[in-house]
């Protein structure tokens, strides 16, 4: 269980998170959505420690910021948006160095489930740095799953946080990394993810949370928070929304006023 | 279909077993080389005839035991030492060109040594006579630690070491303690500038037992410590965060690296002098050969760094004799070459 009570994050004098309460369950997605500069990144650089943060956040059961990292690394992964990689170590060895952060450390064959799992197989003794950039984030992908390769483990459920998972995604891979989350969700683990893409968000997660300025906004399942007043709110634009019987709502931008704000 | 289970297909690159061998024979070749070569005379047939120099004259007993074999010690801990300390530093500021001149260790061991030199005779005859010879090696010493603490105490606020700001403070701590070094220089005597230029260009002529007593437990310490920040500064590539998400403590592991490089290169510098690029193009060499993993890194480069330096401290008494010419020309002659090779070809490999 990740739970947030009470969360504030001041950077210098700016307010980038004001009182944000909300939950996160194993077994569940939670998409993490809201316009640039709202408080998403925020958000999960206070689940992570990385900022100073008022309030309560609580990843199974611990105060986040009391477990030594070495005990928190085998619990939760994070998969990071892109970040360089300095000297030459392949894809391989960048792989390993999750799994063996994690509790897999005596089994090498997971470096090798895991790169094939995000479709990366026969690409392990590449240098990580001559990879293209959708290369480079299924790399990082890989190794945050080779670090909680087993959804659940002895102290409980595993969590995967991913910021802007399909960010420089082709479509296809976009699926297949959204499946992927799914999929660890489906087993018992708990996935908390960035997204900016509303439609992929509504897919393939059990619930949304919006973020407005800092603020919460809405949480729920993706029909509750894809609604034209919210999303007109959120992100300054009007939206035509459908569903799609087997998958939920979907939406297709309208208008976004002729200007940024 | 892949098989999915299973280690995966070999490596292009060399084995760790087989490039432990091949530095492990070079160190001992070269050491071997080091103890049968020199102005005595004293050569491998003579030390083969005799083990341990049972059987050898007195004055070759005392070459063997209190020169050569001393300055095999010296020339194996330096050079292990000033490669370990390179690789860490390197590993540390996540940059190839790192070296142990960039946490002022270096201007600082230098600024030390010149007092010494230039101010020495200012001291009352009594701790003078304490000290003694050792004075500038103590003064090196002291004066490439106190470099690094100011510059761990400048970049660290609250329980947060900022490296880029440990980098470029290093720089301005550099210009500032050249220009005291400078300013020391304008005032020295003739007989002053001679031993501080000999100083700068290194040596590991003033190897005593005495001297490794001080500097060999440094060094060890330096080496044993190395080791153990191999898989933090494996992370630490993928920058700092990443390495906290994969349990790393970051601030640890920053804060022993440049202790260990600063008790290492200290101790190295305040014995030898000014010995150059050994930090530098030895990790550097290594990572072509067998890649980045410090786990492999640092010890390999403890094993090469210090064979290099035995050899290059061989050339240094053969090439002149029986004259000697400084180490620190050595390395830098053979190492500048060396490391824009090294740049160039790995450039072209890449096509850019």
């Amino acid at each position: 269980m990740l739970e947030i009570r009470n969360l504030s994050v001041r950077l210098g004098r700016r307010t980038v998170l004001e009182d944000v309460t909300l939950g996160a369950r194993p077994g569940e997605l939670l998409a993490i959505c809201g316009a640039n500069g709202a408080g998403k990144s925020t958000l999960l650089k206070a689940v992570l420690d990385e900022v100073p943060a008022q309030g309560t956040i609580r990843l199974n059961g611990h105060q986040v910021g009391q477990n030594r990292p070495e005990a928190l690394a085998p619990q939760r992964a994070v998969l990071p948006q892109d970040t360089d990689v300095a000297f030459s170590f392949t894809l391989a060895e960048v792989v390993g160095m999750g799994r063996e952060a994690g509790d897999f450390a005596a089994q090498p064959e997971v470096d090798r489930l895991a790169l094939a799992a995000v479709g990366l197989q026969g690409r392990e003794h590449d240098d990580f740095r001559t990879l293209s950039g959708g290369e480079r984030q299924r790399g990082h992908l890989a190794r945050a799953l080779a670090q909680v390769w087993e959804p659940v483990g002895p102290q409980g459920p595993r969590w995967l946080m991913l910021d802007e998972p399909v960010a420089s995604l082709d479509l296809g891979h976009q699926l297949k990394v959204m499946q992927l989350a799914r999929s660890f969700a489906d087993a018992g683990g708990g996935v908390v993810a960035i997204m900016h893409d509303l439609n992929l968000s509504a897919m393939f997660a059990d619930r949304m949370a919006l973020l407005i300025d800092g603020r919460l906004a809405a949480i729920g399942s993706p029909a509750e928070v894809m609604t034209g007043p919210l999303l007109e709110r959120a992100y300054g634009c009007t939206v035509a929304l459908d569903r799609v019987p087997a998958s939920g709502p979907w939406l297709l931008p309208q208008n976004c006023g002729g200007h940024l704000d | 279909m892949l098989s999915l289970t299973g280690p995966f297909a070999a490596d292009r690159r060399p084995s760790r077993a087989t490039v432990s061998l091949v530095l492990t024979l070079f160190v001992l070749a070269a050491s071997l080389l080091s103890l049968t070569s020199g102005a005595a005379g004293l050569g491998l047939t003579d030390l083969l005839a005799a083990p341990f120099g049972k059987g050898l004259s007195a004055r070759d007993r005392v070459v063997l035991y209190d020169i050569r074999l001393p300055r095999l010690a010296l020339g194996l801990a330096v050079g292990a030492a000033l490669a370990v300390c390179g690789a860490l530093l390197q590993g540390l500021f996540r940059n190839p060109l790192a070296d142990p001149g960039i946490v002022g260790v270096s201007a600082g061991a230098g600024l030390g040594a010149v007092v010494a030199i230039v101010l020495g005779g200012l001291l009352p005859i009594g701790i003078a006579g304490l000290v003694g010879p050792s004075l500038v090696s103590l003064a090196a010493g002291f004066g490439g630690w106190i470099a690094t603490l100011i510059l761990y105490r400048i970049a660290t606020s609250g329980r947060r070491t900022d490296v880029a700001l440990m980098l470029l403070a290093g720089i301005a701590l550099s210009a500032l303690a050249g220009a005291a070094t400078g300013m020391l220089t304008y005032i020295a005597d003739d007989r002053q500038l001679r031993d501080l230029t000999f100083w700068s260009m290194g040596s590991l002529a003033g190897a005593t037992w005495t001297k490794l007593a001080v500097t060999l437990p440094l060094i060890g310490l330096a080496l044993a410590v190395a080791p153990r920040l191999a898989r933090g500064l494996n992370a630490l590539a993928l920058g700092e965060a990443q390495a906290a998400h994969m349990g790393v403590d970051v601030q640890r592991v920053k804060r022993l690296a440049v202790l260990c490089a600063a008790v290492g290169t200290g101790a190295a510098v305040a014995v030898s002098g000014g010995i150059g690029f050994v930090g530098l193009v030895v990790p550097h060499l290594l990572r072509q050969a067998q890649g980045p993993d410090h786990r492999r890194l640092i010890p390999h480069a403890a094993l090469l760094g210090a064979g290099l330096l035995v050899l290059a401290d061989v050339v240094s008494r053969t090439i002149v004799a029986p004259a000697e010419l400084p180490i620190g020309i050595l390395t830098a002659l053979f190492g500048a070459p060396v490391f824009l090779w090294m740049l160039l070809h790995n450039s072209l490999l890449r096509g850019r």
